[in-house]
């Protein structure tokens, strides 16, 4: 009897997309009926969004929301599949609603055009059940996860880098949150960015495509979630590992005696540097810096300097600037001895990030004249020389 | 007794970019000091400048988080593998 009415809430439409989940009794109509109520907030349309919206919305999750303010960039089609080059200066919100309706028009898509804060978190989460964190920082992670664990609703958590990625289950009653695990971030500067550091496309594919898994069986409340449990998967290497969490009765968030019962600042709480750090910290000195004009005017005045590249040897085949030595960030402490003490050392990467921690760790070796360059390559190729390629 | 140590992805350049590295030492304490004098550059990111390990910075023994365990004072036994797991943010912007 419960079941015709069940049954009656699908329409004709819905039986047919939906039949391959409707003939395996671990879903049926009954749980193809709690997708429909279901409802998925994903934080961000980028490499973990994507997937994890593309599969929610063509399992019928009835309600996701997106929240993102970037705009697509070819940059990013490489691993954000839910965009086209065709959208390519779009925003990500009006992309991704394009391509999820033209995927399923049986469900509803909000879109969350702002940058998610300690303002808007709690509203924008609270008509959700499953909360998807696909974000690239700190700041915006331990807001997910405390304003998660404020509100009492899952955070299908994912993370990559490079080859390597991390999923889990935080923030459920009973369960581990994110702060239990990690109870501070690292300061700024100490874990180099997806930016910096690259991603393989096909990575986010795949821990997106878990995240999305287990948002689907929370909702249906089938199998066993991923709480408590830590997935971290080598794609270089194709091994999975799971490793133990526990929850932290200690934990400032979801512990017996919280010390944080409402949202913070996260950019304070994951920007604040520590005292004195010992070694490849950022400094923002300016006296410690040149920009792309200054090196280009020693350059043209044959000054005798060193000019340091701290990048990846893959980022100085696509392009350099010359008369650059390339010794990556990752070798200076060891290879430190090979740059000239006697001259003035100009050093860069992309940005500038990872050139400004070699810099401050050259001057604590005793190098007297170090100078990061403002901007790295990417401002070489804006203001002095155009044929270098932007990567 | 040499015991094999997960590196990270994110860590790698700091050990000539091994995925595993074998390192001697009867306790998790002693394997990472022993780490760290091999791999110099490992130090700052997986100590502070009191010399305490990194709470963004978590160490598994086998399957168990040494929080949990008895911390650097964790014994290690032949066959162990411990695992370096920093938190790592990637993604999309948001």
């Amino acid at each position: 009897m419960d079941q015709v009415m069940e049954q009656a809430k699908l329409t004709n439409d819905e039986v047919q997309r939906y039949s391959r989940h409707l003939i395996m009794p671990e879903v049926g109509v009954e749980g193809q009926l709690k997708l429909k109520a279901g409802s998925v907030l994903c934080i961000g349309a980028g490499g973990l969004g994507s997937p994890a919206a593309l599969y929610l919305a063509a399992a019928g999750v009835g309600r996701i929301g997106i929240v993102d303010f970037d705009v697509v960039d070819f940059s990013n089609l490489q691993r954000q599949v839910i965009h086209g080059t065709s959208d390519v200066g779009r925003s990500k919100l009006a992309s991704a609603k394009d391509r999820l309706h033209g995927l399923n028009p049986l469900i509803t898509i909000d879109t969350y055009e702002t940058a998610l804060s300690s303002k808007n978190a709690l509203d924008l989460f609270k008509p959700y059940d499953v909360i998807l964190d696909g974000t690239d920082n700190f700041p915006t992670r331990y807001l997910t996860n405390d304003a998660c664990v404020l509100l009492g609703k899952p955070n299908a958590y994912g993370s990559i880098f490079r080859f390597e990625g991390q999923a889990s289950v935080f923030a459920t009653k009973n369960g581990p949150c994110y702060r239990c695990l990690y109870p501070e971030p690292p300061p700024p500067g100490l874990v180099p960015s997806c930016a910096e550091g690259g991603v393989l496309g096909v990575l986010p594919g795949v821990i997106g495509t878990i995240q999305a898994t287990e948002a689907v069986k929370l909702i249906m409340g089938i199998g066993e979630p991923l709480i408590g449990r830590f997935l971290i998967y080598d794609a270089l290497r194709m091994k999975f590992r799971e490793l133990k969490l526990k929850k932290d009765p200690d934990c400032p968030v979801c512990g017996t005696h919280p010390t944080v019962t409402a949202l913070i600042d996260y950019e304070q709480f994951c920007g604040v540097a520590p005292a004195a750090e010992p070694v490849m910290t950022a400094t923002q000195d300016d006296e410690t810096e040149i920009d792309v004009r200054e090196l280009k005017r020693k350059m043209d005045a044959k000054e005798n300097f060193f000019l340091l590249d701290v990048r990846e040897p893959n980022e100085y085949q696509i392009g350099r600037i010359p008369g650059s030595t390339l010794i990556p960030l990752g070798e200076v402490p060891q290879r430190y001895q090979e740059i000239p003490k006697d001259r003035e050392v100009v050093v860069h990467c992309k940005m500038g990030g990872r050139s400004a921690k070699a810099a401050a760790f050259l001057r604590q070796q005793g190098f007297t004249s170090v100078k990061n360059l403002k901007g790295g390559i990417l401002d070489w190729s804006d203001k002095i020389d155009p044929s270098v390629p932007k990567y | 007794m040499a015991n094999k140590i997960l590196i990270p992805t994110p860590l790698r350049p700091f050990t000539g970019k091994q995925d595993a590295v074998e390192v001697d030492g009867g306790t998790i304490g002693e394997l990472l000091a022993n780490l760290t004098s091999k791999y110099a550059g490992l130090k700052p990111h997986l100590y502070n400048e009191q010399g305490k390990l990194r709470s963004f910075v978590n160490v598994y023994l086998n399957d168990e988080d040494i929080r949990y365990l008895e911390k650097e004072k964790t014994a290690v036994k032949p066959g162990d593998t411990i695992s370096i797991i920093p938190s790592v943010a990637g993604g999309a912007r948001a």
